[in-house]
């Protein structure tokens, strides 16, 4: 196993894309940072809000905020050197290529499974070669046995695939954060696969 | 028909079905879905004429909101 000095300097040369900074993308991007990457694009068009402070990682002091510079604040407070493109933008087919064709990896971090089919479809048809980890399925509590990854190619796919939010089954800190890290950590092993 | 579908095998009787038949064989009702047939992705408007055959590697990818 390589040092965390050697994953570093790895990792210190990567860009790393985020479509969404809600619940998953907020927590990816801390551990991804924590963890070395040098460079992370983001896009949300979203603002902080009190009912977001569940799972995302935000303060309620940012409520109001926009979600990207709130984002770059905290992740500038972990890591000051870290290099951020924070894009306060809605993430469609016009604009992908221009936010992401550069990165090494890019993480679907989107709410809605209409945003997660679009960026899925467009990035497997237009930018195949770069490798995209999705999150489908983690609302609620209990059954963590049942997340997973899913990979055909280079698409990845996290999460039980089956619990859907709604007012009965809201997302909660723990299986959010959970996934989250599950395609942190996909991430991480993208970008290092060749290293060591 | 040998296949594998979602990574287990599958065996159906027949030497080949379209997706949207094997889809309502295994009642994958979601209304989003990403499938990849061999790890190429086919289109919601191919379902219909996009056979599987004998030997394919089929992904049916549930897409459910929340994040």
């Amino acid at each position: 196993m390589p040092t965390f000095n050697q994953i570093k300097a790895i990792l210190s040369q990567k860009t790393v894309g985020i479509a969404g900074a809600g619940g998953l993308g907020s927590n990816c991007a801390v551990s991804l940072i924590r963890s070395g990457v040098g460079k992370l694009i983001v896009a949300d068009y979203d603002r902080v809000s009190p009912e977001n402070l569940n799972r995302q990682f935000y303060f309620r002091k940012q409520s109001g905020m926009k979600k990207v510079d709130a984002l770059r604040e905290n992740l500038h407070k972990i890591c000051p050197g870290c290099l951020l493109q924070m894009h306060d933008t809605w993430v469609t087919k016009e604009n992908i290529d221009l936010l992401f064709s550069v990165c090494d990896v890019v993480v679907e971090a989107f709410d809605e499974a209409e945003q997660k089919s679009m960026l899925i479809e467009y990035m497997l048809t237009n930018l195949p070669d770069i490798p995209l980890v999705a999150a489908s399925g983690m609302a609620g509590f209990g059954r963590t046995e049942l997340i997973k990854i899913v990979q055909s190619g280079n698409l990845y796919v996290c999460g039980d695939e089956e619990s859907e939010i709604s007012e009965e089954n809201p997302p909660l800190a723990p299986r959010v954060s959970i996934v989250a890290n599950m395609q942190a950590d996909i991430v991480l092993q993208l970008l290092l696969k060749d290293a060591f | 028909m040998k296949i594998t579908l979602n990574n287990r095998p599958e065996n159906f009787d027949a030497d080949s079905l379209s997706v949207s038949r094997i889809m309502e064989i295994k009642s994958f009702h979601f209304k989003m879905l990403v499938v990849r047939l061999n790890d190429t992705l086919i289109k919601r408007d191919d379902y219909e004429t996009t056979e599987v055959r004998d030997g394919d590697d089929l992904k049916i990818i549930h897409l459910v909101s929340g994040g």
